[in-house]
């Protein structure tokens, strides 16, 4: 019997919320009020980025479930959890966007007559998940990790249960969710067998020094554990799930699944790359460059034909996943300059597309059975409130990558930067183009903001409340701030990869 | 001197009931604040030390983000000080114009608080000029490069003629084109060489690069540069952006974000990717001639004043990238000249031409007729001045940039084909001649001749009833669908006119008199830029 001690106060994050979620459904079968497990949802995750904070602040590498020494051999350390500055910096950004989804969320729980207390679970269970996601080591807490984050997501999908649309779409993202889950199993599976290890830095050198003739195995492996990680960061040819999703889903959750979930994704994706499989970057490099300059071409093109804000939203994190893969092509050279490139673009992705969301909900006017949220009716947004539809226009402009959006343009510049520096030329001009798609679309939708309200409709009001608008808030300060700064994260990240 | 601006359009950013409530005062405040940007500019160029002006001079240099080695770097030496003055003299005049003669949307739409805005979005589009033509830093050049881009797409799309929407999507779309490729290329070489400051960069001259790399990067660059510049067949975003901008759009337009992409291609496509400037300068040297051959052609083509004098833009920047593909110190030189001398007249042009459809409602060549000479003798004299100097006679600011950039292509570096740019040489002069004839054939058409006929009965109706209604300046396109009886009385022109337009009748003159005062400044830092050539 082997008895391990736990470092917990590496495991805070997760375990706090992972907490939470669990009283939150308690408190609401004793009928605790609506107002008051929103709060205490929304102060579970901030005490939850508070020990990420003081974590970071530490410094030390806490590292924690290892293998114990009597079995390691001569093996590294090997421990499944690990919470460094990486991990760190993205629980934060994992936390910071979940507080402003729960923001969005409290109005949206009202009108949309969905059950409160398994609301607050189902989003603490999933973040429980994210938080673990970017903190795992070794394969196998990867794929439980996923699947935390995955399972209650889709519950949360089709939690208006009287909406057609919202049981299609959760309908839509399990079937997705479980067959993307399989694949990863099955590649993760050939990588055991090949190599016999599941712990990534076991899997690094096992991989360097493998026989020739279970080389095939381990490539279908990785092949496979790539899939399953498209299928999350709803990369081409897996992404067709997203835009349906979306729109199906309450806001608020659709915004959890095109920023956390993708920020989690996205860092479970360079752990693996960059821990576990560098040996055959010369494999997976171009393989990644296909699918990041199909991904970012199709998104793009795709949502220049969206008639509504929430598919355009949704096609548009499509392509910007495209982005945020473009800097992994780059295999095993440089490696880490990508992995940092990867990390600046998804926290300030988090940052603007996590305001274009906030937006999208304050404005958004949908019953039960009719939507509001065609992009010409956001027209006159800005006489209606001036200061809203400002910050929409500042998100957009920011997504396109272009001053003032100062935040977007260093994002671009990174991800240029990371993309060349690995010699991978032509996808910096396929991103080159690709920029230019996407301006347009940001900037039509961005126009009609300030153009005249149609002809006998009353311009759009954003209604929503208190905590919608401090969402908003908070999202245009830290888009400023950080546009004025960029360097704060730009710094962060190099310093952490 | 870039805080200025940028503190003056954030000033702006307060509530309107607040700071400046008033239009009229808020266009005199950004008079007010460029002027003092135009200060502290025309004081930069006197500090200067004109004795080392290949010296980058005035520096801030400051960590930004030293992750990625970007730093806040400024500077001026003797390629960018006169672009410098001459965007705070051609916005300042801008602002001059614009305290008097707001410009009004072709369809009469009203903007909420329209002047605030516009002189915000002016102000920006300042610092961003003023920002690209003196960043040191790659990225930081690059950020400055693209605050231009929206500050111009709205000014179109708000105050442009009718199809302004259109031109303006074109304009932005296109150039974010050229910025994404120019992006590319630039970080190509930074990331090979493994630095982001220009100046260590043009120092090293391309050494520690590959041959390839900077071929490839060359041509990207190029094509980000061509797109701004404009050089053929890049150009197709040109005319209409300057046909439908308002006139001072059309002015910073023409004056100062074209030579953003000469002057790019100059300061950084050549010092640092020197092997790929060898590789592509006959192919950038016949894109120039076909520009020149080709914007002159189409201009003989154009019925409609802007669109010519837009047409005309393409043929004189063909002879500065003409310059520049020669890659010798005189063709570089005639480059640095020529945009220079293409920013005051071509400026000036669209302020006159802004002018006269002010007055007549109209630029189409046909109706505006013959005899303006007759009508406004003085509108009409300093027009023909302006195209008689951007024609390139002797004399005049137009001439030396041509003629040097010719005589470049004559004895082209050492590394190039000489038969190949001797017939460039020979084209391009070919050019220039056709220029002579469709700038003479405009001025033949419309000032010259008689007063057409209906106009002059107007004029006559006019006269005997002096109490008759003159258009008014303040909505001056909708004479155009008022019968022509109105625009009978061409108003004079104003003094506010005069004020923006006098600085650059006498720098012209000036500069075409003594040419050496310019030369003087850009000969050494070229001779740098080039390798000691």
């Amino acid at each position: 019997m082997i008895i391990q001690s736990i470092d917990y106060a590496a495991v805070a994050p997760p375990l706090i919320v992972a907490v939470a979620a669990v009283a939150l459904l308690l408190g609401d079968a004793f009928d605790a009020p609506r107002r008051a497990l929103g709060g205490a949802s929304c102060a579970a995750l901030a005490a939850a980025l508070l020990a990420v904070v003081a974590l970071a602040a530490d410094g030390d590498r806490r590292a924690t479930f290892c293998v114990p020494g009597g079995l390691r051999g001569d093996g590294p350390p090997s421990c499944s959890y690990v919470a460094d500055q990486f991990t760190l910096l993205f629980q934060g950004v994992v936390l910071a966007a979940g507080v402003v989804v729960v923001l969005l969320s409290l109005d949206e729980i009202t009108r949309a007559r969905m059950p409160a207390g398994e609301y607050h679970f189902l989003l603490l269970a999933a973040t429980t998940g994210a938080l673990t996601l970017v903190a795992a080591r070794d394969l196998v807490l990867l794929v439980a990790a996923l699947e935390t984050l995955s399972l209650p997501v889709f519950a949360l999908v089709g939690l208006r249960r009287y909406d057609g649309a919202a049981t299609e779409a959760a309908l839509k993202l399990f079937l997705v969710s479980v067959i993307s889950a399989a694949v990863m199993l099955f590649g993760v599976s050939l990588l055991y067998g090949a190599t016999g290890a599941m712990h990534l830095d076991r899997l690094a050198p096992a991989l360097g020094r493998l026989p020739a003739d279970l080389e095939p195995v381990a490539v279908a492996g990785i092949v496979l554990v790539l899939a399953g990680f498209a299928f999350k960061v709803a990369a081409v040819p897996f992404h067709f799930w997203a835009p349906d999703v979306y729109q199906g889903a309450p806001l608020p959750v659709a915004a959890f699944l095109s920023v956390v979930s993708k920020a989690a994704g996205f860092a479970g994706l360079a752990i693996v790359l960059a821990l576990g499989l560098p040996a055959y970057g010369r494999v997976w490099g171009p393989l990644i460059a296909v699918v990041a300059a199909v991904t970012m071409t199709v998104g793009n093109v795709m949502a220049l034909r969206q008639r509504t804000a929430i598919r355009l939203l949704a096609w548009s994190s499509v392509a910007q996943s495209g982005y945020m893969l473009a800097p992994l092509a780059v295999g095993d050279h440089r490696l880490p300059e990508a992995v940092a490139a990867t990390t600046a673009y998804v926290a300030l992705y988090a940052v603007m597309n996590m305001g274009a969301f906030a937006v999208v909900v304050a404005v958004q006017r949908r019953g039960p059975h009719s939507r509001w949220d065609g992009l010409d009716d956001f027209r006159g947004l800005a006489r209606s409130s001036p200061a809203v539809a400002a910050a929409l226009a500042f998100f957009l402009i920011c997504l396109a990558g272009l001053p003032p959006g100062v935040m977007g343009l260093f994002a671009k510049v990174v991800v240029f930067r990371a993309a060349l520096a690995g010699g991978v030329t032509w996808l910096a001009v396929v991103m080159a183009v690709n920029t230019v798609i996407g301006l347009y679309y940001y900037l039509v939708w961005a126009v009609r903001l300030f153009a005249a309200p149609p002809a006998g409709a009353r311009p759009p009001v954003p209604d929503g409340g208190v905590p919608v608008r401090a969402a908003i808030a908070a999202a245009a300060a830290g888009a400023v701030v950080l546009s004025a700064a960029p360097q704060l994260v730009l710094q962060t990240v190099s310093n952490v990869t | 001197m870039i805080a200025i601006p940028l503190a003056g359009a954030l000033a702006l950013l307060l509530p309107p009931d607040r700071f400046l409530p008033d239009d009229a005062a808020v266009r005199r405040y950004g008079a007010a604040v460029s002027g003092a940007t135009l200060l502290v500019a025309l004081s930069a160029a006197a500090a200067f030390d004109y004795g080392d002006p290949a010296r980058v001079q005035l520096a801030v240099d400051r960590d930004w983000a030293p992750a990625i080695g970007l730093r806040f770097h400024l500077g001026v030496d003797g390629i960018s000080l006169p672009l410098v003055l001459l965007t705070a003299l051609l916005s300042f005049l801008c602002f001059v114009l614009v305290v008097r003669h707001p410009p009004s949307a072709a369809d009469g739409a009203r903007v909420a608080h329209s002047d605030r805005l516009l002189v915000g979005l002016l102000l920006v589009l300042e610092v961003g000029l003023l920002g690209t033509f003196t960043a040191l830093d790659l990225v930081l050049f690059f950020v400055f490069f693209e605050v231009v881009l929206i500050p111009m797409y709205a000014v179109i799309a708000l105050w442009g003629g009718q199809g302004r929407r259109a031109a303006a999507y074109k304009f932005i779309l296109y150039t974010l084109l050229g910025s994404g490729l120019l992006l590319a290329g630039m970080l190509l070489i930074a990331v090979n060489a493994g630095t982001l400051d220009m100046t260590e960069l043009a120092r090293r001259h391309g050494a520690g690069v590959a041959h390839g790399v900077q071929v490839t990067a060359f041509l990207l660059m190029a094509l980000g540069f061509g797109i701004k510049a404009p050089m053929w067949p890049l150009h197709t975003w040109l005319p209409d952006a300057h046909t439908e901008a308002p006139t001072v759009g059309s002015v910073l337009l023409a004056g100062v974000l074209l030579k953003m992409g000469t002057y790019g291609l100059i300061r950084i496509a050549l010092p640092l990717a020197p092997d790929g400037a060898v590789f592509w300068a006959p192919w950038l040297g016949l894109l120039a001639v076909v520009g020149i051959v080709y914007g002159a052609l189409a201009c003989l083509a154009q019925r409609e004043l802007k669109r010519m004098i837009a047409y005309s833009s393409v043929g004189h920047m063909g002879f500065v990238l003409l310059g520049i593909a020669t890659l010798t110190p005189v063709g570089v030189n005639a480059a640095l000249f020529g945009n220079i001398a293409h920013g005051l007249i071509t400026g000036l042009l669209f302020f006159l031409v802004g002018a006269v459809k002010v007055r007549y409602g109209t630029g189409d060549l046909d109706a505006l007729g013959g005899g303006m000479l007759a009508e406004a003798p003085r509108l009409a004299s300093i027009l023909t001045f302006a195209s008689v100097a951007s024609l390139g006679l002797p004399g005049l600011a137009g001439f030396w940039g041509e003629m040097l950039a010719l005589l470049g292509a004559y004895r082209p570096n050492a590394d190039l084909p000489r038969e190949t740019f001797t017939t460039f040489m020979v084209v391009g002069g070919l050019g220039a001649v056709l220029t002579a004839a469709y700038f003479l054939r405009m001025l033949a058409k419309i000032t010259h001749g008689t007063v057409p006929d209906d106009r002059r009965a107007a004029a006559l109706a006019a006269d005997a009833e002096p109490a008759a209604p003159r258009p008014e300046t303040a909505e001056p396109r909708q004479v155009a669908t008022r019968p022509r009886a109105d625009a009978a009385a061409i108003a004079p022109i104003t003094r506010y006119e005069y004020a923006a337009w006098t600085p650059l009748i006498v720098l012209t003159l000036l500069v075409g008199l003594w040419p050496k005062t310019l030369l003087d400044v850009t000969t050494a830092p070229v001779r740098a830029l080039l390798g000691g050539g």
